[in-house]
């Protein structure tokens, strides 16, 4: 059934306070946030607020009831095999930074951690700052003129030197949807552990990360239409039981003396401190809201909506798509040059004409520099983007070529 | 407020940037990025005495950038080191959406970022660059 995207807006509280002509093509950077998740943050903030994990009076338990719930709902989300996989955190970036220390002892001098041209900084940065803590090396995958992982030759891009295998689900830049069968396997030929950025593919509906392979996988919960503030990282459960904590603190511990701590079981051992409750709460209620919609025809809509876009900016003169042009494997992120016209001023221009995208290195530099290029502008769909919003912005850059260049 | 930003005055000047070049007998050179965008300018400056004497640049940015670019070619050769950080003080207020004539009235062109704050480092980068190449250029003499 073709979705209602009319019905799909009214779950969406921005639109009823954003005056028209509004046209939000800045999905990869932050979602909206959906009506369950936004009641759940204000329900908690204003009605039910207490510190979870310790209080044991009925407003402390509620809120500590309400708090594994959202993890719960998160792993059934994810398609965790326990709740216990699931860490609370801030976001993705926190997730991989944890994941970078908790890895630590895995990593030794000459080892290799692979990382690949189309990640995000923060599947770069923390992995470039383990191997300097250790004397490790970082190798990385490259990308091919359509914007998607380089999968050829894994045999010697992973070595038995590699530790680390860190690599996007989802392309912020380019949409491209990485296979990770290949890597997956190659990987465990080597021992090598597979940590996934899937910041960019929790907004397209409910996966199973048991069976993709993976070690470790963080997400933001802003961008699947959650608060920002909150995220998940799940561990396979075996692996989470063998590794340290990462920050020390309270709710972390099971005992401390002055002399030392013991610290507690998985998730909470890597929850230091008190946790950003409210947002944890709505990413949960994100998590279940979006689990009950209808994907195949989301992901039908999108996918429509993402070659009406890829034709008209074909269309245009002197546009330089860098992604995939066709829809396979791909999600609707899509990034373009303007000839002659900087990617900030086209994004300028084009918010007079009420369409919001994005400009920039979108923290892609090293895949910018794959490409030749600084800065280009992004546009990036969620469910409720309709065929108005991608005619709107290919109108505006019609004006803006005409303005500017 | 999108085609005040864009007004005559900018984009004329930003095309300007684009007919300038390096200085082959720079005293000193300096690279700064706007880390928000990956936009670059590269900045040469010759000296004499305290004064500029020559000024050479090469971007990779925006139109604000680029424009804020030429204006600083074009008012700073000549200028002193006091007169040049005066320019950039004046620019950083008016982009606060201070009141008041700047020291080089054609900074005034830039107004209409005020109520733009992302787009306030763009304008910045080329005087910023500029600063760092005068304390550079100082420190060396001395």
């Amino acid at each position: 059934m073709a979705l209602d995207v009319a019905a799909m807006r009214r779950n969406f509280p921005v639109f009823a306070h954003q005056p028209p002509p509004f046209h939000y093509l800045d999905n990869a950077a932050t979602g909206q946030i959906c009506a369950a998740a936004a009641e759940a943050l204000r329900t908690f903030e204003t009605a039910g607020r207490a510190n979870v994990k310790r209080g044991v009076y009925r407003l402390a338990d509620r809120a500590t009831q309400a708090f594994a719930e959202a993890r719960e709902r998160m792993a059934a989300y994810l398609g965790a095999t326990r709740p216990e996989e699931v860490i609370l955190t801030s976001g993705t970036t926190f997730g991989l930074n944890l994941a970078a220390h908790v890895l630590e002892a895995r990593v030794g001098p000459d080892d290799a951690i692979l990382v690949s041209r189309l990640e995000h900084h923060s599947n770069i940065v923390p992995w470039q700052m383990l191997a300097e803590r250790r004397g490790a090396r970082i190798r990385a995958l490259g990308v091919t003129e359509e914007g998607r992982l380089d999968l050829r030759d894994l045999e010697a891009a992973i070595d038995r030197r590699t530790r680390i295998v860190a690599v996007t689900h989802c392309s912020n830049v380019t949409g491209a949807v990485t296979d990770l069968a290949p890597l997956v396997a190659r990987a465990r030929a080597v021992g090598a552990l597979v940590v996934v950025d899937g910041a960019q593919r929790v907004p397209h509906g409910p996966l199973e990360v048991a069976s993709l392979g993976c070690d470790i996988y963080a997400l933001s919960a802003h961008k699947m239409f959650g608060a920002t503030g909150a995220g998940a990282l799940w561990i396979r459960h075996d692996l989470l039981e063998t590794l340290p904590p990462f920050l020390g603190g309270g709710e972390m511990i099971s005992r401390v003396t002055i002399e030392e701590s013991r610290y507690a079981p998985p998730p909470h051992r890597f929850e230091a401190g008190t946790p950003p409750i409210g947002p944890v709460l709505a990413m949960g209620a994100a998590a279940d809201w979006l689990a009950g919609l209808d994907w195949q025809a989301i992901l039908a809509h999108e996918k429509r909506l993402t070659a009406r876009l890829i034709a008209g900016l074909e269309a245009l003169p002197g546009l330089r798509l860098i992604g995939p042009r066709d829809l396979d494997d791909r999600y609707g992120v899509v990034a373009f040059e303007v000839a002659g016209v900087h990617a900030h001023d086209v994004c300028q221009l084009l918010d007079g004409f009420g369409v919001c995208t994005r400009g920039g290195h979108h923290c892609a530099q090293p895949l910018m520099d794959a490409f030749g290029t600084v800065a280009t502008v992004r546009a990036s769909l969620a469910p409720y983007n309709d065929a108005d919003d991608i005619d709107a912005l290919l109108e505006g850059l019609e004006q803006v070529i005409r303005i500017l260049r | 407020m999108t085609m005040d930003l864009y007004n005559r005055r900018i984009v004329e000047a930003a095309k300007r940037a684009r007919e300038r070049g390096r200085l082959a007998d720079a005293d000193v050179s300096v690279t700064r990025d706007n880390p928000l965008c990956g936009d670059r300018i590269t900045l040469d400056l010759r000296f004499e005495g305290e004064r500029i004497a020559a000024l050479g640049l090469r971007v990779r940015g925006c139109l604000l950038t680029e424009a804020a670019a030429t204006l600083l070619a074009e008012r700073g050769v000549g200028a002193t080191p006091r007169e040049l950080w005066r320019a950039q003080e004046d620019l950083r207020r008016l982009l606060a959406g201070e009141a008041g004539e700047p020291v080089w009235p054609e900074l005034a062109m830039f107004r209409p970022v005020a109520g733009v704050k992302s787009r306030h480092e763009c304008v910045l980068l080329p005087f910023e660059a500029a600063a760092e190449a005068l304390a550079r250029g100082r420190a060396e003499r001395a």
